[in-house]
């Protein structure tokens, strides 16, 4: 099916998700789309199928004005999406799963108007689409017995039963088999030359080279180019980053002693491996970790702040061995951890920031010492330059000031800070505060890793840069040595040229 | 906001009693003489109003357990076994003393024997949320069972009265091992002691102290606050415990100054009572007293509506339930309108 989408608008609050996107996608073809974190691609695919209603523009199937509300609404009209997590029921059969939202309803007789499902004819037309796209999985299988890919599969050959006529692809690669991703490519290309059109949501450069017709490239909401495919990978990343890098910021504050180091490390969850192999961080050091969201950087922070354990592999912090320790004693080492969602995994909602410093200092003591932890409050909200009461409940504050009151938290003294996006969210006085704070404890010895969607300010406060891509990670480069045109390659997945570590 | 979060309250007390008025109107009954009847028959004379603090004592030691669990962001609904639990231990404790400890020793030691009885019966559901990843108002409800279960078997069985096994309970203690109690009434001082000192407990515990604190942190976010070095797994084991504890000395109450024998159905449906108590309570601990003391009330005055109104008691069942039900719709109401709740 030819979809066009005519001046895309939609907001989120301050944030112009989609500012004025146009884009058509022919029948018969694979359209890639491709930008960095937050450019705005998941949002139009989601305006296209119906999870988000769009604030102005238009939608076209084929020419004709299309009424795209609900996620039934475009599954109507022949668009079905594939999400990034697949959205199915864990717990069900595959066969199950597959009969979900289909059936036929009945026009007569006592049960008139009600959908009923035939099973053994669902298996059957379950059957012949798996055959048809060379697709392998059984369908008596618990889905929660399934890998990503297989889950993927089953999601396919649903959404292709119900009649879909362009299949919307949400970065389907990540966490998924050499294999599967075969299979998955070639049933795309099936799809496009019975007519049907696929959209294929990507950050891979590689994956969209191999298997794209023609691409649309997007930055900060806006549409910024339409390529066909063959296209020079520098075409691409200019397109994709757009600017020069900004210039480096920070004080030289490395010294020569390591304080972090991993030894052959593997992490893993359930979607990603992540192969660390050795790594040293040194005392005063600020490490920058790149990539996509949902690359690894989590992974790593996480590790290193005790929250997770290692699938193999040692954790040395400044000389003692963390590894199998519990996460008690990583705080009592200086360890501290600066989560993103600051109300979900850092600060408690209903409680006061005096309360929050109750906690944050255990003391022997029974009763509540009041007056004492009073005063010490008062003294650490004028120090972090909190906007608030003492009393103020946390969830009341602004977003800077949540992330004050968090800095505010992490134990001193502090050997090793694991930041996710330090400033998200804040604004320029907040942020340039942050990073001020940061760098004074980088001074005193203070290792910091963190990690941020925002290449400048990668760019701006790391001494060393890991770049992140599905698990990949590669050799530290100082930040002196890098050029828009090698971390837009590894972001996209290719390592090749990656130079071994330089110190 | 907290004006506008009071105006809903109030409202929903306001619906409530609307609501109820209502089917007491259809049910061809005036309300105002409900109300009066109840009024009357919880206090027209010092041996109703001894009844209604009778009942207040279990309820509120009850409610101020609830009051931890609640805190720490969990549903005890597992309440009800560890009541029953405390008066089986209590029982056993009683047996096993009677003949031979003064009675002040053996009532003493059948309390404690209670509490613990509860405590470790709330531990074992705490046991089965936290390391079984059993949802604790199942795993609370499936002890209630196993518990009722217990007490059953001991009536009918190893404790039976001599000669006759009956739903009626165990022998009866001697008088000498009855709770005292104000002139004679049903109430004892030493159980409405027991309560308020449990209050009072509570109120401290949960205000002033750092393991309330860290019970509050852990209910309101418990990720957040392990990440801030709150032992979570002790925190949340240990609201299970002391709610334990708690539910199991009313138990022992009911034994040792309500029916001075095992029953079957020993808490009487106590503890969930005691759940509607703590929702419409909130986290508010000062509220406790007055709204178990308004429970009771309801529940001996309304004692009286069969007699002479004609009226089913469990009349009171209703306009407890309504209240509830009504002051839980305002909050979700005055949350939704002010647009905390995400969709």
């Amino acid at each position: 099916m030819r979809i066009e989408l005519q001046g895309i608008t939609k907001r989120f609050g301050q944030v112009l998700a989609n500012d004025d996107v146009s884009m058509t996608v022919e029948a018969g073809s694979i359209h890639g789309l491709l930008g960095e974190n937050g450019a705005g691609k998941s949002t139009i695919v989601k305006v296209l199928s119906g999870f988000i209603s769009r604030d102005s523009g238009n939608v076209l199937f084929d020419g004709k004005p299309a009424n795209v509300r609900t996620p039934s609404d475009a599954m109507r009209s022949g668009v079905g999406m594939l999400h990034q997590d697949p959205l199915d029921f864990p717990p069900l059969t595959v066969l199950d799963n597959f009969m979900v939202g289909r059936g036929e309803v009945l026009s007569k007789g006592l049960f008139s108007g009600l959908k009923f499902v035939n099973p053994d004819r669902a298996r059957q037309e379950f059957r012949r689409f798996a055959e048809s796209l060379n697709f392998s999985i059984n369908p008596n299988d618990r889905v929660s017995d399934l890998t990503v890919g297989e889950r993927q599969q089953l999601e396919i050959i649903r959404l292709l039963s119900l009649g879909v006529k362009t299949l919307i692809l949400d970065e389907p690669t990540t966490g998924i088999s050499a294999d599967q991703k075969t299979a998955l490519f070639n049933a795309a290309r099936q799809l496009a030359s019975e007519g049907k059109s696929v959209i294929f949501v990507s950050h891979k450069l590689e994956d969209v080279e191999e298997l794209c017709d023609r691409v649309t490239v997007m930055r900060s909401g806006k549409v910024v180019g339409n390529v066909d495919i063959p296209c020079p990978d520098s075409v691409l990343i200019d397109l994709i980053f757009g600017k020069e890098l900004a210039p480096p910021l920070k004080p030289v504050t490395r010294q020569s002693e390591p304080m972090l180091q991993l030894n052959n490390v593997v992490v893993k969850d359930d979607r990603l491996t992540l192969n660390m192999g050795d790594f040293t961080a040194y005392k005063g050091e600020v490490i920058g970790l790149a990539g996509l969201e949902g690359s690894g950087q989590q992974l790593l922070l996480l590790l290193c702040a005790g929250l997770i354990k290692p699938a193999s592999g040692t954790i040395t912090v400044d000389q003692s061995d963390m590894t199998q320790k519990p996460y008690s004693d990583y705080l009592k080492h200086g360890i501290g951890y600066s989560p993103a969602d600051r109300l979900k995994d850092g600060l408690i909602r209903g409680l006061t920031i005096h309360e929050h410093f109750i906690l944050r200092n255990p003391s022997q003591k029974l009763m509540i010492d009041w007056k004492g932890s009073h005063q010490k409050t008062l003294e650490a909200i004028a120090t972090f330059n909190i906007r608030g009461k003492f009393n103020s409940q946390v969830e009341r504050l602004s977003g800077g000031n949540q992330q004050r009151t968090q800095l505010a938290l992490l134990p001193v003294p502090l050997n090793l800070l694991l930041m996710e996006h330090p400033t998200r969210g804040l604004d320029i006085e907040s942020t340039l505060w942050v990073w001020q704070q940061l760098i004074a404890r980088c001074q005193t010895g203070t290792t910091i890793l963190f990690m941020s969607s925002d290449l400048d300010e990668i760019m701006q406060y790391s001494d060393r840069i890991l770049v992140f891509s599905g698990g990949q990670v590669s050799a530290p480069i100082e930040t002196s040595k890098l050029t828009v045109e090698k971390l837009g390659q590894m972001i996209g997945g290719r390592f090749v040229e990656a130079e071994p570590a330089s110190i | 906001m907290l004006n506008r979060t009071l105006t809903y309250q109030l409202g929903a007390i306001v619906l409530a009693l609307v609501f109820t008025m209502v089917i007491i109107l259809l049910a061809g009954a005036s309300p105002i003489a409900v109300f009066t009847e109840i009024i009357s028959g919880a206090f027209g004379t010092p041996g109703q109003f001894a009844r209604v603090i009778a009942t207040l004592a279990p309820l509120l030691i009850c409610a101020c357990g609830l009051l931890f669990t609640f805190t720490a962001g969990l549903y005890n609904l597992g309440i009800e076994g560890q009541i029953a639990l405390g008066g089986i231990a209590t029982t056993f404790m009683l047996r096993l003393t009677q003949d031979n400890l003064p009675p002040a020793v053996a009532l003493f030691l059948a309390i404690l024997a209670g509490g613990i009885g509860g405590m470790l019966w709330g531990l074992f559901a705490g046991v089965l949320n936290i390391y079984g990843r059993i949802n604790e108002i199942f795993a609370g409800l499936g002890l209630n069972f196993l518990a009722d279960g217990l007490a059953l078997y001991l009536v009918f069985g190893p404790w039976k009265r001599p000669g006759v096994a009956s739903m009626s309970g165990t022998e009866q203690f001697p008088e000498s091992l009855w709770l005292p109690t104000f002139g004679n009434t049903d109430a004892s001082p030493i159980a409405l002691l027991l309560a308020l000192i449990s209050l009072a407990i509570t109120i401290v515990v949960l205000g002033r102290t750092h393991f309330g604190l860290k019970l509050r942190a852990v209910g309101q976010n418990l990720r957040a606050s392990y990440v801030l070095g709150i032992p979570s797994i002790r925190q949340l084991l240990s609201s299970f415990a002391i709610c334990g504890a708690f539910a199991g000395i009313a138990g022992a109450l009911q034994v040792v100054a309500v029916f001075h024998r095992l029953i079957p159905n020993i808490s009487s449906g106590l503890g969930f009572l005691a759940l509607l108590v703590t929702l419409l309570a909130g986290m508010n601990a000062w509220l406790l007293l007055p709204i178990a003391f308004f429970f009771s009330t309801l529940n001996i005055g309304s004692l009286q509506l069969p007699l002479d109104l004609n009226l089913e008691s469990s009349l009171a069942g209703v306009i407890q339930g309504t209240l509830v039900l009504f002051v839980i719709l305002g909050k979700g109401f005055s949350e939704w309108k002010r647009g905390t709740v995400g969709r």
